[in-house]
């Protein structure tokens, strides 16, 4: 064997176990990217996450802008005009947040309460019927009693949905037959031409069209 | 001068030729087999989880919407796993002294995450955007299953290309017509499912087969 052909051979045999070194992370190695992906965990910080606190006195950026939908705990101000596509949205967000403990009429016999959850106090009392918008914002946000504050989980838009979505529930149990607009009066006491005052479900889906929220709650 | 080879190895040499081939297919079909195996995908099988979380009890049970939890999935690429506070939400209060969710306090006295174990991993080179599909008419159930049933969660699909495809060639087959079915766990396609489909990819402008199947919709 020439010492040509022996360097060559030499080559071959370094080259082979280099590729075949390579082949064994090849795969692996774009499946799993030395990248950081949501909530994955990293040796880079002390505390093991990749997601990042906010640095201590700063905002997010673009939350500032929610400072105008900041309504203080005495006022009964309403930030947002009331539709019923905030209604709407209030009624999918109640559903999805509220419901476990409120239950689907704010009577507060929501399923988490029919666990042992601690009761909270219906929404059909005079005590939050009097209650301001700005309180029900400060409760939604910081919580009371053993309700946790819902900041991280219902952006303050939603919160305000969500308001108006409770003011319409307390209205259905609540709602004054001379508030109903002529036809629908017309329609209650034809219904009601037994002589019997209305029943709290006809009241409730007089209140609920009032408002316009469907009155499928 | 006599012949070196029996006559019998003409038929040996042929069948080897075959068999070496039938053995080739066969290797292949084994090692595809395997990749698509639950071996490899680990579909259907659960996880050791620091807290054994059951999602028949919290869904099915309790009836908790799946946006109590995973708050970014219509409006980020993660649906998000939520936070230790919001498990606190109730647990301050339900089973606030069993053993089993000592964990979870933990966690939420000392501020440390708790390490829950990824079920549904894609590979880094896939790009996947949850609110895209649910906003679109995807229900949960169509990729995750009914988790409402599952006491330990697993992946009730495969998540190979072959089964993102299968939808993207044609989305008509899962699209959900209300909004709240796309949260529901009982959702079944109605009997005219086909022609509900069409209707909805077109109003909510669902791409076409070819730009849905394109290399870079998913490798970006």
């Amino acid at each position: 064997m020439t010492s040509a052909s022996r360097f060559l051979t030499i080559a071959c045999a370094v080259a082979c176990l280099f590729s075949a070194a390579g082949c064994q992370y090849l795969k692996q190695d774009m499946a799993n990217q030395p990248k950081n992906r949501p909530l994955s965990p990293s040796d880079f910080f002390t505390d093991g996450r990749s997601e990042r606190p906010l640095v201590e006195n700063t905002v997010a950026y673009g939350s500032i802008a929610n400072d105008e939908l900041f309504v203080p705990k005495e006022s009964n101000a309403f930030p947002l005009p009331v539709n019923s596509e905030l209604l709407e949205r209030g009624q999918e967000r109640y559903k999805i947040f509220c419901t476990p403990c409120h239950g689907l009429q704010g009577d507060g016999n929501g399923m988490a309460a029919m666990r042992g959850m601690k009761h909270p106090p219906s929404y059909h009392q005079d005590r939050l019927r009097q209650a301001t918008n700005g309180y029900i914002y400060d409760v939604v946000t910081n919580g009371f009693g053993a309700m946790y504050g819902y900041s991280a989980q219902i952006p303050p838009r939603d919160r305000w949905a969500i308001i108006a979505y409770v003011r319409a529930l307390q209205l259905s149990r609540n709602a004054k037959v001379a508030d109903l607009p002529a036809e629908l009066r017309e329609k209650l006491n034809q219904s009601g031409s037994t002589g019997a005052a209305p029943s709290a479900e006809q009241k409730q889906e007089s209140g609920s069209a009032k408002d316009s929220t469907g009155g499928s709650n | 001068m006599a012949q070196i080879f029996h006559r019998s190895t003409n038929f040996i040499s042929r069948f080897s030729v075959f068999s070496a081939l039938f053995l080739a297919g066969l290797g292949l079909v084994a090692v595809l087999g395997v990749a698509r195996s639950p071996y490899m995908t680990r579909q259907n099988v659960t996880r050791e989880q620091p807290v054994q979380f059951s999602h028949k009890h919290h869904v099915g049970d309790d009836g908790i919407d799946c946006r109590y939890c995973h708050t970014g999935v219509e409006t980020s690429a993660m649906a998000g796993i939520p936070p230790t506070k919001t498990c606190m939400n109730c647990h301050s209060v339900l089973y606030n002294n069993a053993s089993y969710l000592e964990p979870i306090r933990a966690s939420y006295a000392t501020d440390k995450s708790i390490e829950w174990v990824k079920v549904h991993r894609l590979a880094d080179f896939a790009y996947f955007n949850h609110s895209i599909h649910v906003n679109k008419g995807v229900g949960c159930s169509t990729c995750h299953g009914q988790v409402n049933q599952m006491p330990l969660m697993f992946q009730a699909n495969t998540l190979l290309m072959q089964w993102c495809l299968d939808c993207h060639r044609n989305p008509e087959a899962v699209l959900r017509e209300k909004k709240e079915d796309v949260y529901s766990m009982d959702w079944k396609a109605p009997a005219n499912q086909e022609e509900i489909g069409k209707r909805l990819a077109a109003e909510r402008h669902i791409r076409t087969t070819a730009e849905l199947t394109s290399c870079s919709t998913c490798h970006r």
